[in-house]
């Protein structure tokens, strides 16, 4: 556009508004936009800024296929390698797969989870971020905002990896109320795990840094669990430290829950420490965007 | 805090430094009437985009108050941000949105919505050219593209105040007198805008009002006319046939009392003086007369380069060489 176009742009900007704003009194001015002068009430702005996350998953959807293509080969792999570990007495599964797929459904979410925060070190790096910290919006709401959209990306993500599951044999003898409920076992891991990158994400502002964070603690975490193998038949430290950690709690309650006749109240006690954990580090990492502004 | 008679930004002894002892701010002070278009000029380093981080409620200071359409920024930060608009040295734009979404998102934030946020947008795409482009993706627009976009985008809600750090940065001539032609447009229809520049001449051009930056501190506030005016006097640029220091051409000139402020760079040769037309035949005599060859003279009225010079002790390119080594 040439630039007797620009000018007479801004020229119609000013006129075609007649209500352009005064400058010296705030109320006036924000009547004009529907504001009461103070920031947003969070309660749709969140909506909002997940529906962005969602735009943007569905505009690269190779994601998607990126983050299924792990748990099939988890799926595949561990299920041929291990195949005959239900034979070892004390098991107590009788089918390894029937055994794994709640287990990789919960490493999945949690390693899904740990790269929430590649977005908002990549809103810093264009300056995204920016633009929403000078909006009047609360620091929560971006929170919210992201750790929905993880909520409901996990919510997909657990759903095709127990349809993969179940179509190499995996039983769900609970039926459909075990699988929501591991689905939703899975989504507060996976929240949870957010809040921990998101935090994370702020404090370094760093991609390597994240990366290095996710992969060094993801795998380890898992593998303290019971999510590949009964934990009666682990070295007793190893079971003494999955009593206090939240993968765990996950893998436990996941596979509680698919059963016949699940143990709800042992599924809701680890619900219950998930929901705390999900608590604690969403609010970590909305207290993190203070000390995010604090270093620029 | 209180503001000002028709003060729409307001900066007090703004202080910040960054560990490990790097002073950023150091003691800035400025305000800025309502409807101007006020510069902040200075080089890279000198604290203009933490002046700009700290009055958008990006960051805070140490020390100092700061307050924007009246409204204070350290205590009220909420408030301020409903007010402006901030145009950051990024993009902003998201890149896998398109230009309407981009547009749209932004709104929403400051509770716009329905009808009239559907109007205001197709509105400012029209305004700012991008009506073509609305549909695709921000990443696949141009550079000038891209800054339209980002200026729409932070007026959709009609800010009262607008803030840009750097906005001309990678623009080619044209789209630099576009961007400064809508700003200009915006000011004269009552928007107050806040912008930082390392470009002499644009500050020199546009701006209602130009502070000068340097390490962190106002050296000098006014008119580019009433800067200029300050220095009262000439500039006389000689160029030698060979390098001249300073010494040696004041030396030579030392006849000559009018002869003020000689700065030497290599066979170039600075100076100031009060009547330059009626001096510079004494001057040119004098350093013949030293056996110093002239081969070019000139003699220009201030320049901004000349104001920054006064007040900074350095010259405006010097300093940006000393910021980017």
């Amino acid at each position: 556009m040439s630039t007797n176009d620009i000018v007479e742009s801004a020229v119609g900007t000013a006129e075609h508004s007649g209500t352009w704003p005064g400058h010296g009194d705030p109320a006036q001015r924000t009547a004009g936009t529907g504001l009461a002068g103070r920031p947003n009430p969070g309660r749709q702005v969140w909506v909002i800024l997940t529906g962005r996350y969602l735009r943007e998953l569905y505009r690269v959807p190779v994601v998607i296929f990126m983050t299924l293509i792990q748990p099939i080969i988890w799926l595949l792999l561990f299920g041929a390698l291990f195949k005959r570990v239900v034979e070892i007495p004390g098991f107590g599964a009788g089918n390894y797969i029937t055994y794994l797929t709640p287990g990789v459904v919960i490493m999945t979410a949690m390693f899904s989870a740990s790269w929430t925060g590649m977005a908002y070190i990549e809103d810093m790096r264009t300056g995204v971020m920016d633009r929403f910290l000078t909006a009047p919006v609360g620091r929560g709401v971006l929170t919210t905002a992201a750790l929905a959209y993880q909520g409901l990306t996990t919510v997909l993500q657990s759903t095709i990896i127990i349809a993969i599951g179940w179509g190499i044999g995996a039983t769900f003898p609970g039926g459909a109320a075990g699988i929501a409920a591991l689905i939703g076992v899975s989504v507060l891991i996976a929240v949870a795990m957010a809040g921990v990158s998101n935090w994370f994400a702020l404090l370094t502002r760093q991609r390597e840094a994240l990366i290095g964070a996710s992969t060094t603690l993801v795998l380890p975490l898992t593998f303290l669990s019971g999510a590949f193998l009964s934990l009666r038949l682990v070295p007793g430290w190893i079971a003494d430290v999955a009593r206090y950690n939240p993968v765990n709690w996950a893998a436990s309650a996941a596979r509680l829950a698919v059963e016949a006749h699940p143990a709800w109240a042992t599924v809701g006690a680890y619900s219950g420490f998930l929901a705390l954990a999900v608590v604690v580090t969403a609010a970590a990492a909305t207290r993190a965007f203070g000390a995010y502004q604090r270093s620029m | 805090m209180t503001s000002g008679s028709n003060a729409v930004v307001e900066a007090h002894g703004l202080r910040k430094s960054y560990k490990p002892d790097i002073t950023a701010l150091d003691g800035l002070s400025f305000s800025v009437a309502a409807g101007s278009v006020f510069a902040l000029l200075g080089p890279n380093g000198a604290g203009k985009t933490t002046t700009v981080r700290i009055l958008t409620t990006l960051s805070r200071p140490d020390e100092g108050s700061a307050s924007v359409a009246g409204i204070n920024v350290l205590s009220q930060p909420g408030l301020v941000r409903s007010s402006i608009g901030s145009v950051s040295q990024h993009s902003g734009a998201m890149g896998l949105l398109t230009g309407h979404e981009n547009l749209t998102i932004q709104g929403r934030l400051y509770g716009m919505r329905g009808a009239r946020l559907r109007r205001r947008v197709s509105d400012l795409l029209d305004q700012f050219g991008l009506a073509e482009a609305a549909k695709r993706q921000a990443r696949t627009y141009s550079g000038g593209m891209r800054r339209r976009l980002d200026i729409a985008t932070v007026l959709v809600h009609r800010p009262a105040v607008l803030f840009l750090d750097e906005p001309t940065t990678g623009l080619d001539p044209e789209g630099r007198a576009a961007l400064w032609a809508v700003l200009t447009g915006l000011a004269k229809a009552g928007t107050t805008i806040l912008v930082t520049t390392h470009y002499l001449e644009e500050a020199d051009q546009y701006a209602t009002r130009i502070a000068i930056v340097d390490q962190g501190r106002i050296v000098a506030e006014g008119t580019a006319d009433e800067l200029k005016a300050g220095l009262r006097g000439d500039s006389v640029l000689l160029e030698f046939a060979d390098s001249v220091s300073a010494e040696q051409f004041e030396r030579a000139v030392a006849g000559i009392p009018q002869v003020r402020r000689a700065t030497a760079d290599g066979n170039v040769v600075r100076a100031r003086v009060p009547d330059g037309p009626r001096t510079l035949p004494a001057v040119l005599a004098a350093v013949e007369l030293a056996g110093v060859p002239v081969r070019s003279v000139s003699v220009t009225r201030p320049s901004l380069d000349d104001v920054y010079l006064h007040h900074a002790g350095h010259s405006f390119g010097q300093a940006e060489r000393i910021t980017v080594s």
